[in-house]
C-alpha cells in the first residue's frame, strides 16, 4: 500500500491501468483530458501494458470499445460532457450488447452558453440507456469505484457497462491523498474476465441481427433483470472492497449520521461530501438531520429510500434539471415513495452552470425545508448568479 | 418534528478546528498550482492527514493573476467548495497586489505571507495581519533557479512557509521537492527553501 496525492483524473488514471484493461480507446475534452493524458504515461513507462486506441472522436472511442469488449476485452475509457452526448448512440449499444466497459464521465455543463464547469445533466441525461451509474465524492472513492465497477461490469448477472462520474475540476482537478492497495490486491479482486461470449473468428457467432417483437421484449426486460441482479451485488462487492482494502464509500447509499434523524438530505457527488459538514454543523445546533450520499442513480436505491422515509422526512439536492419538469433525484425519489410512505420531500435545484454550493448554503436549504418554506422544488441561489 | 434557527453565517469556517486554508496569488505560469501540490505532499509527510490542493477552476492565461488554494487539517476533510474565508495568503509576485485585493476574505489575525524586498512594517496592514516577508525572487536568481532567464518562485518561497505554518516543516518540504525533482535541479530547489526559511521577515 502506498499513499499517492494527486487529481481525480490522475488517479483515475491509476485506477483504470491497475485494473489492466487489455483496450482503452478515448478521446480527450476538458475536464478529462488529464485522465487520458494520465494513461498515455503509463503507455510511456510501461506500466500500462494494454492497446491504447487514439480515435477521432467520443463517438468512435465509444465504438472501438464496444468492438473489443465484444471481442472478449477488459476495456476502459472516460469522457465528458459534449464527449459523453456524442457518444450516445453508442452507449445504447454498449448496454444493449450487454458489454462491460468501464467509463469515467467527468461531470460538466452542456453548452450552449459554453462553460467548462461541473453539474450533471450530462450524465443524467443519459440515465435510460442502460448503463449502471456511479457519481463518487472524494479521489479515494473515484479509485475505488473504478476498481469495482469492472468487477461488478463483468459479473455475470449483471454483463452491463458502468459510468463512473464525479465533477469536473472540484474533483477532476483537485489533489487529496489516496490509499492505491498493491496490485496483486486488486489482480486477485478482479479476476480475468471471462466474458460470456465473444467475437472470435475460430468460433463465429452472429451478434445484433435482426430480432422480432417478442424476442427483443425479452433483450428489454433481461436488462432491467441486469440491473436488479446489479442492485444487490453492489453491496456485497463494496463490503468484499472493505475487507481488501479497508475503503468503503457506502452501497447504493452511503449513510452519514442517520441515526434519529427526522430529517435526512440526499445529494449526490461532491455536493454530498459537502454536505457532510452541513450536517455536523446542524447537529451541533440540535437539528435531528442526517444525509444518505446517492453512489448510484442506475440501479436507483428505491428500498433504500423507502426506508428511510419511514423514519424521516426528505430534502433533495439536484445539481440537474428534467427541463420541462424538475430535478431528477426529486422525480426519482418521489416516485419510489409513492404508495409507500406518506414522508414530505423537499426539492431544491442548486449548482448549476459550476456555481458553488458550499456546505452554508446546503444549511440555508436545509433549514427553507425544516421550515416549511417550500413548496414543490425550489432553485437555490438563482437571485445571486 | 421542530423548527430551529440558524446563527448568522459570521463568515468563518468551523467545521474542524485543525483546519487550515490557503489562497496562493500568482501570475499564469509562475507555479501556484504546484507549489499548493508541493506544499500538501508535505503536510502529509508531517502527519496532517487531511490535505487537498487545487487550482482556482477557470481559464488559465500567462502572466493573467491566478489563483491556487490548499487546505491541511488533522482529519479527512470534505470541503469541496472554493476557499473563501482563508487562514493563510501566500503572493508569489508582489505586483499582483496593485490589482487583486489579496486580503480579500483574509479571517482576522490571518497571515500573509509576501514575495517581497520590503520587510513586514512597510505594508500598511501590518497592524491588522500577522505579516512574513521574503525576498524569493532573489533567492531564486542567486540559485540559479531560472526557466528562460526568468526566475521561478514558487518553490523558494515554500521554504517561508513553516515560519507562518506550524503544521508543515521545512524537512517536509524539501523531502517533497526531492520527490518530484532529482539531481541538481532538486540539490537547488532545496537550497533556496532553507535560504528562504531563514530570510523570512516577520512582524508577530
Amino acid at each position: 500500500m502506498t499513499i499517492m496525492i494527486d487529481t481525480g483524473n490522475y488517479i483515475a488514471a491509476k485506477a483504470a491501468v491497475m485494473a489492466k484493461p487489455d483496450v482503452v480507446a478515448a478521446y480527450p475534452i476538458t475536464p478529462q483530458t488529464t485522465l487520458v493524458e494520465g494513461i498515455a504515461n503509463y503507455v510511456g513507462t510501461g506500466e500500462f501494458k494494454g492497446e491504447y486506441i487514439c480515435v477521432e472522436s467520443e463517438h468512435s472511442a465509444m465504438s472501438a470499445c464496444i468492438g473489443a469488449s465484444a471481442a472478449g476485452s477488459r476495456t476502459f475509457t472516460g469522457t465528458s460532457s459534449h464527449g459523453l452526448l456524442l457518444m450516445h448512440e453508442m452507449l445504447h449499444w454498449a448496454a444493449l450488447a450487454r458489454l462491460p466497459v468501464v467509463m469515467c464521465n467527468i461531470n460538466r455543463v452542456i453548452g450552449p452558453g459554453w462553460n467548462i464547469w461541473t453539474d450533471e445533466n450530462d450524465s443524467i441525461s443519459q440515465r435510460d440507456t442502460g448503463w449502471i451509474q456511479f457519481y463518487c465524492s472524494s479521489n479515494q472513492e473515484i479509485f475505488d469505484t473504478i476498481i469495482q465497477a469492472f468487477r461488478l461490469a463483468e459479473h455475470k448477472n449483471v454483463s452491463l457497462p458502468v459510468m463512473v462520474s464525479y465533477n469536473a475540476f472540484i474533483l477532476s482537478h483537485t489533489s487529496m491523498p489516496v490509499e492505491i492497495p498493491k496490485q496483486q490486491v486488486i489482480d486477485d479482486f478482479l479476476g480475468k474476465y471471462e466474458p460470456l461470449w465473444k467475437l472470435d473468428v475460430d468460433n463465429p457467432i452472429t451478434f445484433g441481427n435482426i430480432i422480432g417483437p417478442a424476442g427483443y421484449y425479452k433483450v428489454r426486460r433481461a436488462m432491467q433483470d441486469a440491473q436488479e441482479n446489479a442492485e444487490k451485488l453492489i453491496p456485497q462487492i463494496a463490503k468484499e472492497w472493505k475487507q481488501k482494502s479497508g475503503y468503503y464509500h457506502g452501497d447504493l447509499l452511503e449513510l452519514y449520521k442517520c441515526d434519529d434523524a427526522e430529517y435526512i438530505l440526499l445529494a449526490m457527488g461532491a455536493i454530498g461530501a459537502e454536505s457532510k459538514v452541513a450536517i455536523d454543523e446542524m447537529q451541533k445546533k440540535g437539528v435531528k438531520i442526517g444525509l444518505a450520499r446517492v453512489r448510484t442513480f442506475r440501479p436507483f436505491p428505491k428500498e433504500e429510500i423507502v426506508k428511510l422515509s419511514r423514519q424521516a422526512d426528505l430534502i433533495v439536492i439536484d445539481r440537474n434539471i428534467s427541463v420541462g419538469s424538475e430535478g431528477a433525484l426529486f422525480s426519482e425519489v418521489k416516485a419510489a415513495l409513492y404508495d409507500k410512505s406518506d414522508a414530505k420531500v423537499y426539492g431544491f435545484i442548486a449548482g448549476l452552470g459550476g456555481k458553488d454550493v458550499p456546505y452554508y448554503d446546503v444549511e440555508i436549504i436545509c433549514k427553507k425545508a425544516i421550515d416549511g418554506k417550500t413548496k414543490g422544488y425550489e432553485w437555490y441561489g438563482l437571485e445571486e448568479a | 418534528m421542530h423548527h430551529f434557527h440558524f446563527g448568522a453565517w459570521e463568515g468563518t469556517i468551523v467545521s474542524s478546528e485543525s483546519l487550515v486554508e490557503i489562497c496562493l496569488h500568482g501570475r499564469g505560469g509562475q507555479g501556484a498550482v504546484t507549489a499548493a501540490n508541493l506544499l500538501v505532499a508535505a503536510a502529509l509527510k508531517d502527519g496532517n492527514k487531511g490535505v487537498q490542493a487545487f487550482p482556482f477552476f477557470g481559464a488559465e492565461r500567462r502572466g493573467a493573476p491566478v489563483r491556487a488554494f490548499a487546505r491541511v487539517s488533522d482529519g479527512e476533510i470534505h470541503l469541496r467548495s472554493e476557499v473563501y474565508t482563508p487562514d493563510i495568503v501566500i503572493v508569489l509576485d508582489e505586483s499582483i497586489m496593485r490589482v487583486v485585493d489579496v486580503l480579500k476574505g483574509l479571517k482576522n489575525g490571518g497571515k500573509i505571507l509576501i514575495n517581497t524586498r520590503k520587510k513586514p512594517d512597510d505594508f500598511d496592514f501590518s497592524k491588522k495581519f500577522k505579516v512574513a516577508t521574503v525576498d524569493a525572487t532573489g533567492i531564486a536568481i542567486k540559485h540559479g533557479i531560472l526557466v528562460g532567464g526568468m526566475p521561478v518562485v514558487n518553490t523558494p518561497i515554500l521554504g517561508s512557509v513553516p515560519r507562518v505554518l506550524d503544521k508543515v516543516t521545512l524537512q517536509s518540504i524539501q523531502g517533497a521537492i526531492k520527490n518530484k525533482w532529482a539531481g541538481r535541479l532538486a540539490e537547488i530547489n532545496v537550497k533556496a527553501t532553507k535560504d528562504a526559511y531563514d530570510s523570512t521577515e516577520v512582524n508577530f
